[in-house]
């Protein structure tokens, strides 16, 4: 019963994230101080287009009716949100879902090959690192890790761009496929998007960095058990001890990281997709930004974190399968 | 003493604990401690002994100062990480204090455009040193512009110089605010449970899930903040959920240990508990945290600059990454310095805090600091035992 709870109060407070950065958006664009919807509306007046027909055109692009009172309006907004009417994107000539639907695809695909990539990097290194902990090996990865950890993943995207990319020629300097290649399931398509999708892939791997400390530290904690010695007495390989015995623990704590680095990492694209170029939802966020084109920067940000809290949902709920020892009960109140 | 007297103290409030010890101290003296109790013992227990000293302001400092500042330093000091961050962290203090003193604000035609970073046919001799000769090497003067110049001619040496001190108050108040707000807001969530634990671990859990970053630009373009203080503590404004969170699960354990359940049978006032007796054992944690923040504080604060979504008034090294990008350092080898002076500084400060942060964790965490022990120590000898299980662990 008490698990049941549990879990209807974990989806309500995702769903009531969603619901709080929704109400954020529709009280930022009606009723900030200098609010879009207003400047749009005068901006509309002065160009003499009748009300009629300049409250039509608010109405369309920003999903809100201008002359509704507040509260109407927000229920409105919600409910049009949730049916996939975020408006229309004064930049790109276009409604916004529509303009999501089109690049959320690549980022995923960067993003979810990033995360898995960086992931399995780091947890073998950690592993290998905390199992021979202070010989060379450890010494050298952790001053790499280290130094993977130091470097801001957009600082290390422009390293790689200004070296690999403009003075070595190895990789496409931006975009997220060749020009001319048609699009589909042929090879140089495929090809092509591989190797644009590369440079902001590997970015991604000062994450594997961290993740190989905490894979690290979890094993030497794991190390410290007393079945890892009657395991070494019963003498079992080194392969099997590690893989068996140490990693399947050690991850266990790493597994909500992982999870809960998908949300930054998505945080992250923002400034990745810029620097490379790379057309996804980072970049649409950004244009938004920078053209102050509101409907499509609130649903981008709406979109960005229906997707963290998906991912931090899945966390929680899956991690007691995973880990058993986490079904924890309730602690009484004092 | 009487027993009556007795039941009296237990009565007092704990507010009065004091007054209360020293009416048995009185007590004691004045009626002597030969009086049979009921139970036919006597009242000499030890319970009931007071210290003949009394601990003075200044034994209780030293005894602090001992404690919380010079064994963990000790132990520090130990560990290279900790040597190297902590000279490399003093650095960057220096750097915004004393260096800004030094070294003037960049002014457009300080010099040419585009010297090249260590250029030599640039020099000065500060304080009039002339050239001198020794053996082999051959004092000119020290570089003019050791990092050179950007496109208009700046110094781009004393653009970071002098966008150290702005950095640090971002750091500052961003890793005070999130990690202040963090603990409290965990402290008290863990310790009292119940409904304000629902309701502070839900808002806490909404922040946990916004996605920080963005939700940090689409603020700072509303907010149009300038001032170095309000953008530490925007960009923190999403980071704090997580340490509350641990902190929560930390007290939760913490609240079930017999010290607290003491203080709480005595009747201590929750805050006074959550805050004198929890608190302090989740310092190391706290710290750990704070540099955390301070490294994600400066990521980000660097990356809005470079973005152009934060306004500035003063060159920083995100703002000197937006311009050297927007020139197109990229591509133009003239121009690559222009690039990598303020990733220098971005990474200096950053590997500087993890070794802090690193090194702090060995101090803080006894499983680590026994294996580690075990190699460079002798006076903690109660963790031998630990050592034991080294056996195994491929060493």
């Amino acid at each position: 019963m008490a698990q049941i709870d549990w879990r209807i109060r974990r989806l309500g407070q995702g769903v009531f994230t969603i619901l709080a950065v929704l109400t954020l958006s529709f009280v930022m664009i009606r009723m900030m101080p200098g609010n879009p919807m207003g400047a749009m509306v005068e901006n509309l007046r002065a160009q003499g287009i009748n009300p009629v027909r300049a409250r039509e055109l608010v109405r369309i692009r920003l999903a809100t009716d201008p002359t509704k009172p507040i509260v109407p309006a927000y229920f409105e907004y919600m409910v049009n949100f949730f049916q996939g009417e975020l408006g229309y994107s004064t930049f790109y000539q276009m409604p916004v879902s529509q303009k999501l639907a089109e690049v959320m695809p690549w980022t995923l695909f960067v993003l979810s090959w990033g995360v898995f990539i960086s992931f399995f990097t780091g947890m073998a290194v950690g592993a290998l690192m905390a199992y021979w902990e202070g010989s060379k090996l450890d010494v050298g990865f952790t001053t790499f890790a280290i130094l993977m950890g130091s470097i801001p993943f957009y600082v290390l995207a422009i390293l790689m761009l200004i070296f690999t990319s403009y003075r070595w020629g190895w990789f496409p300097t931006g975009g997220k496929v060749r020009a001319g290649v048609d699009p589909g399931m042929n090879w140089p398509f495929i090809a092509s998007m591989v190797r644009h999708a590369t440079l902001p892939i590997m970015s991604y791997l000062v994450a594997s960095g961290i993740a190989s400390l905490g894979m690290r530290g979890n094993s030497i904690r794991v190390l410290g058990e007393d079945y890892l010695r009657v395991a070494r007495l019963r003498g079992l390989s080194d392969v099997t001890i590690s893989s068996q015995y140490v990693a399947r623990n050690a991850v266990l704590p790493l597994y909500t990281t992982l999870l809960i680095s998908i949300g930054e990492m998505f945080g992250g694209s923002v400034v990745l997709e810029q620097v490379f170029q790379y057309r996804g939802l980072g970049f649409t966020f950004y244009q938004a930004l920078n053209q102050r084109d509101y409907a499509l920067m609130m649903g981008g940000f709406a979109l960005i974190t229906i997707v963290t809290v998906f991912a931090l949902l899945l966390a929680d709920l899956t991690y007691g399968y995973i880990d058993p020892r986490a079904r924890g009960g309730k602690d009484e109140a004092y | 003493m009487k027993p009556t007297d007795d039941s009296a103290d237990a009565d007092a409030t704990p507010t009065d604990q004091e007054t209360a010890m020293t009416d048995t101290e009185t007590a004691m003296t004045d009626g002597g401690t030969d009086d049979p109790m009921t139970d036919g013992g006597t009242v000499d227990s030890p319970f009931e002994v007071v210290s003949e000293y009394e601990e003075t302001r200044m034994d209780r400092y030293s005894k602090y100062y001992d404690a919380y500042v010079r064994a963990p330093f000790a132990i520090i000091w130990r560990d290279w990480r900790a040597r190297i961050g902590f000279t490399i962290v003093l650095f960057y203090l220096l750097m915004g204090t004393v260096g800004v003193a030094i070294v003037d604000p960049a002014q457009a035609l300080d010099g040419d455009s585009f010297i090249q970073p260590f250029n030599a046919n640039y020099t000065i001799q500060p304080w009039g040193i002339p050239e001198f000769s020794l053996g082999f090497w051959t004092y000119t003067g020290i570089w003019e512009f050791p990092f050179g110049t950007d496109r208009m001619g700046r110094d781009l040496f004393a653009q970071i110089v002098n966008s150290t001190q702005s950095i640090l108050k971002m750091i500052t108040a961003g890793a005070l605010f999130a990690v202040g707000t963090g603990t409290i807001i965990g402290a008290v969530a863990g310790y009292r449970g119940g409904w304000t634990d629902t309701v502070l671990s839900s808002i806490t859990d909404v922040f946990i899930n916004l996605p920080g970053f963005p939700l940090v630009m689409v603020l700072a373009l509303l907010l149009d903040v300038t001032n170095p203080y309000l953008i530490g503590i925007l960009l923190s404004v999403a980071a704090w959920g997580g340490i509350a969170r641990a902190i929560r699960s930390q007290v939760l354990t913490l609240r079930q240990e017999n010290f607290v359940e003491s203080a709480r049978a005595m009747g201590v006032p929750r805050r006074r508990i959550v805050f004198k007796d929890i608190v302090p054992h989740l310092m190391p944690y706290v710290v750990i945290n704070m540099t955390n923040t301070a490294r994600r504080v400066i990521f980000e604060a660097a990356a809005l600059y470079y973005l152009g979504i934060l306004p500035y008034e003063d060159l920083n090294w995100g703002v000197t990454l937006n311009n050297a990008q927007s020139y197109g350092a990229y591509y133009r080898n003239e121009a690559l310095h222009w690039f990598l002076a303020p990733m220098f500084a971005i990474i200096g400060i950053s590997i500087g805090l993890i070794l802090l942060g690193q090194s702090l964790d060995r101090v803080f965490n006894p499983r680590v600091r026994a294996r580690h022990e075990k190699t460079t120590v002798d006076e903690e000898g109660d963790l031998g035992g630990e050592s034991d299980s080294g056996g195994i662990m491929g060493d």
